[in-house]
């Protein structure tokens, strides 16, 4: 897990898509926005959550690595970048490589797209736009004792787990406070 | 070689991108940092007034939002309030007057002379004809307060018309008149910043986590510090479904559910008696009345299991401090004045008020909603919170306006009833701002009706809503970031909104437009204003000694302070953030208890109509949706209105469902969902013509508050065939766009939840 970094709690997702307005809004990537927000089990309850990319650290960024053109830097603070416009071939091994589903090509450009934790404003001290927006706090942005100051006895994990493949993300999760699994040192 | 034209080229799901819609004018751009100017200001959409930083070029041309770490919201935004900022420069702005020269015609072009010159001898032909109160005003509280405490004086004063009301009439009536009763006053109890010390939160009635979105961050802070959460409310919205405790009452039951809260809490001795019999007046009538209302019977009558109602007692009874907040859920209804003191009745009876951690609010719902009912656009009030019809009051402003105290009107009627006095010819003209009526008013085919038999119609708008679109004469006025201003949130905080841009083309702002009407009928002198700054320099002389005091506030100190809470009656006064510690706003300093007694909606379910309609919002619009349905990321988000039904009814999602009431019918696709009472189906009211739900509402007015039973009315809910058009916003003639927001959305696809369309579908 990063640093500061984004902590995604989908207990407090509205749906309201505020953050999807908001990501259309960064400077680098102004009109698309990269964030999918779902609403999960439709008819049976207004539940939804955000998906932002989750800056994998093992497997470090496995959309990097199967990148043939080296396009995608990932930066010593763990931020997962978009791949670079001047060597991106819009191949889409990225898009498939990632567990999450978060890079998209743009087909007109033929470049892709993905989130970047808004790196303008994250580098020089400011939350991304979907976290600085977010009317709930289910995208927090801050370090672990941020997050703790502001919900005293949350706990949050950096571990997903798909069968027998586990990764470990730079971006965390905030999990029930009965989880009793891989929770980061110092929560709940 | 077979076809292959049909086959994707890259698999799916590869550049899905959530589509932005309409592109905003002015293009997407990331200017130089040095090329930017940050202006600080507040959302123009709900009565949470949301600090913003609109994003401005070189050119003075606002073109982005940053988020602002402003007290109220910390940087928080909502989808709307994100992109307000799309409307400043959007291609469906009106840029010049529009006149039509007979009925019939098409709206050409004018000058402003010859429109405000139009308008002019109309109302004078009018008032000549038929008297003076022949000619009516309706307007708004989106308007900032400067522009509301205009209007009242432009009635009174210039056309000394009777008839002006505003369309809070349709919003916040009832929680007002309610305060009133209990309180003497009319303002939210309790800063918000008191959420973060209580120990309980009771919501009901109000959506916040769709309407009131940013509020959300105070209900967590609360949560996170171990405060509990009831939500009631006939649908699991995004807030209940987290709640400790959701209790689905049916709609136009609430009352019936607080008496018998307050029955187990007065048999359970969870009262708070020294309170009770040091500040407050009428415990035994309140007393008698709960005793009725045992846990069995509501419960029948909302619908329930009693042990929901055993279960809030408890909650809210044993809780140590505890607050409670409502919204349009309860209040529009024929008895939401008595919903709301339910809610009062409940809150004095355990002393929860007056104290940190302790307190109620009602949550305005437009953006000026508080303070656009204090300063006199009220068809039965004064600048300051008074009284029409108390002689001294009376006295008071007509000297401080100059004008003799039997020149100044006595109270007209209210809004709808405003409107329905066209049917009789009582009103023969109308300047109307601020207010979209087609779409808004219950039972639109009849307001329809009402406005054809106008001889005049004057609307002034920054965008072509239906209403205006029918008008003889539009003016083209400005967006909030081009006017500045203060608005009252729904604290009580009163705040400043700076303006970011000029008008384009030949807009002007509201205040301007009003000036040079007056002065065409000779009331110039009153009217000569230079500034919005300079209308709040008279606002404030009026309010003072009022209820809603603003004598003490400035400009400068809302931009030094972000904010102060009236009543601030001198310049070195702090302002209020927390009413009533020491005492209620009557003579003896006592709240009153008011017993309530339920009954029954206006239009009970029966054979024919046996399922009960509910209306309301959806996060991604804002009511007539003359504003929202024009931005491009909004209309993606929430296309087009829909039905929302429980799964016993028997339709499957996007099933077209006929909903019929007594006054109208839409066929509308079926949202099927768990979340809401098999006995009730909720239809989102931000849409026009065809779709519009108000063509289904019932008319019926709270005998006191005049305000519309949005909430409840009897339909009935069958299979249909074609899903009706939801058109698209009006547009002068000679515009034709094809953005998405022009598209006539019956062919966009509809939600998937109540909170709009996932990014992924499709």
């Amino acid at each position: 897990m990063m640093n500061r970094t984004l902590f995604i709690d989908p207990g407090r997702c509205i749906g309201c898509q505020a953050c999807v307005a908001a990501c259309r809004e960064c400077d680098s990537h102004r009109g698309k926005s990269m964030i999918s927000l779902d609403y999960i089990e439709q008819g049976a309850t207004v539940a939804s959550m955000p998906t932002v990319c989750m800056h994998c650290e093992d497997p470090v960024a496995p959309c990097a690595e199967v990148c043939p053109t080296d396009a995608i830097l990932v930066t010593a603070d763990g931020v997962v970048h978009e791949a670079a416009k001047e060597r991106c071939i819009a191949c889409a091994n990225c898009v498939h490589a990632c567990p999450f589903g978060v890079p998209k090509l743009d087909m007109e450009e033929m470049l892709q797209y993905k989130c970047n934790m808004c790196y303008d404003r994250s580098s020089v001290g400011l939350a991304p736009m979907c976290a600085a927006v977010c009317p709930t706090g289910a995208i927090f942005y801050g370090s672990i004792d941020e997050l703790l100051t502001a919900r005293p006895g949350a706990a949050a994990t950096d571990l997903v787990v798909f069968g027998e493949q586990e990764v470990r993300t730079g971006v965390a999760v905030v999990v029930p406070a009965e989880f009793d699994r891989d929770a980061i040192p110092g929560t709940r | 070689m077979s076809d292959l034209s049909n086959y994707p080229i890259i698999p799916p799901g590869v550049s899905d991108f959530r589509k932005a819609g309409a592109v905003p004018a002015g293009d997407w751009r990331a200017p130089e940092p040095e090329d930017v100017r940050l202006v600080p200001t507040h959302c123009c959409y709900c009565g949470v007034q949301c600090g913003m930083y609109l994003k401005v070029d070189r050119e003075g041309r606002v073109f982005g939002v940053e988020p602002s770490d402003h007290d109220i919201n910390k940087g928080k935004l909502c989808p709307k309030g994100v992109t307000a900022y799309q409307q400043v420069n959007h291609r469906d702005r009106l840029l010049h007057p529009l006149v039509r020269d007979a009925r019939g015609q098409d709206f050409r072009r004018a000058s402003w002379d010859e429109s405000l010159d139009r308008v002019a001898s109309e109302i004078q032909r009018i008032q000549a004809t038929y008297g003076r109160d022949a000619f009516g005003v309706y307007s708004g509280s989106s308007l900032v307060t400067e522009n509301t405490y205009l209007m009242g004086k432009f009635a009174r004063v210039a056309l000394r018309t009777k008839h002006i009301d505003y369309n809070g009439r349709l919003c916040m009536v009832s929680a007002a008149a309610a305060n009133k009763k209990a309180f003497g006053m009319d303002r939210a109890a309790s800063p918000w910043q008191d959420m973060l010390s209580t120990r309980l939160m009771l919501f009901a009635g109000a959506n916040v986590a769709e309407c009131f979105p940013v509020m959300s961050h105070y209900v967590w802070g609360a949560r996170d510090r171990g405060a509990r959460l009831i939500v009631v409310d006939p649908r699991e919205t995004p807030l209940a479904r987290t709640a400790d405790l959701h209790v689905p009452v049916r709609p136009g039951t609430d009352a019936a559910f607080f008496n018998a809260v307050l029955h187990v809490i007065a048999r359970e001795g969870w009262l708070d008696d020294a309170f009770i019999a040091d500040r407050t007046v009428g415990w035994e009538d309140v007393r008698e009345v709960v005793r009725t209302y045992d846990p069995a019977r509501a419960a029948a009558i909302c619908g329930i299991d009693p042990e929901l109602i055993e279960r809030t007692a408890t909650m809210w009874g044993t809780a140590e401090r505890a607050m409670a907040f409502h919204a349009r859920g309860i209040e529009h209804q024929i008895q939401g004045v008595e919903n709301a003191l339910s809610i009062i009745n409940l809150v004095l009876a355990t002393g929860q008020i007056g104290a940190e951690g302790k307190g109620y609010g009602t949550i305005t719902g437009q953006g000026n909603g508080q303070g656009g009912r204090e300063h006199g656009q009220k068809a039965d009030q004064l600048p300051g919170a008074r009284d029409i019809e108390n002689p001294e009051h009376r006295a008071f402003i007509a000297d401080y306006w100059g004008i003799s105290e039997a020149d100044l009107p006595h109270a007209g009627v209210s809004a709808v009833e405003l409107v329905h006095l066209m049917e009789t010819g009582e009103i023969r003209g109308f300047l109307a701002l601020c207010n979209n009526p087609f779409v808004s008013m219950p039972n639109a085919s009849r307001i329809e009706a009402c406005y054809e038999r106008l001889e005049f119609h004057v609307q002034l708008d920054f965008f072509l809503s239906e209403t205006a679109a029918r008008a003889d004469v539009v003016l083209p006025s400005t967006t909030w970031a081009e006017e500045g201003g203060t608005t009252t949130n729904a604290e009580g905080r009163v705040i400043l909104r700076h303006r970011a841009a000029d008008p384009p083309g030949e807009a002007r702002p509201d205040w301007w437009i009003i000036d040079q009407i007056a002065e065409r009928l000779g009331a110039g002198d009153a009217f000569a204003f230079g500034s919005i700054e300079e209308i709040f320099e008279e606002l404030r002389g009026a309010s003072r000694g009022g209820v809603a005091d603003y004598s003490g506030i400035t400009y400068d100190r809302l931009e030094a302070t972000g904010g102060l809470f009236w009543p601030v009656p001198s310049e070195d006064h702090p302002g209020t953030p927390r009413l009533f510690e020491e005492r209620f706003n009557f003579p003896d300093g006592k709240a009153r208890f008011n017993p309530v007694e339920w009954h029954e909606p206006a239009e009970p379910i029966d054979d024919e109509y046996p399922v009960r309609l509910t209306t309301g919002r959806t996060v991604a619009h804002f009511l007539s949706g003359n504003q929202t349905r024009r931005i491009g990321a909004l209309v993606e988000q929430t296309p087009r209105p829909w039905v929302e039904v429980h799964p016993s009814l028997g339709f499957a999602s996007g099933d077209p469902v006929r909903v019929v009431t007594r006054r109208g019918e839409i066929t509308l696709p079926a949202l099927v969902t768990d979340t809401i009472r098999a006995d009730t189906v909720f239809v989102p009211y931000h849409w026009a013509g065809a779709a519009a739900a108000n063509l289904m509402t019932v008319d019926a007015l709270h005998p006191v508050s005049r305000i519309p039973e949005y909430k409840v009315c009897a339909c009935r809910v069958e299979r249909g065939t074609e899903i009706t058009p939801s058109p698209a916003p009006p547009n002068p003639p000679g515009s034709a766009f094809d953005d998405v927001a022009s598209l006539t959305t019956s062919e966009l696809r509809q939600p998937s939840a109540p909170q709009g369309r996932g990014t992924s579908d499709a």
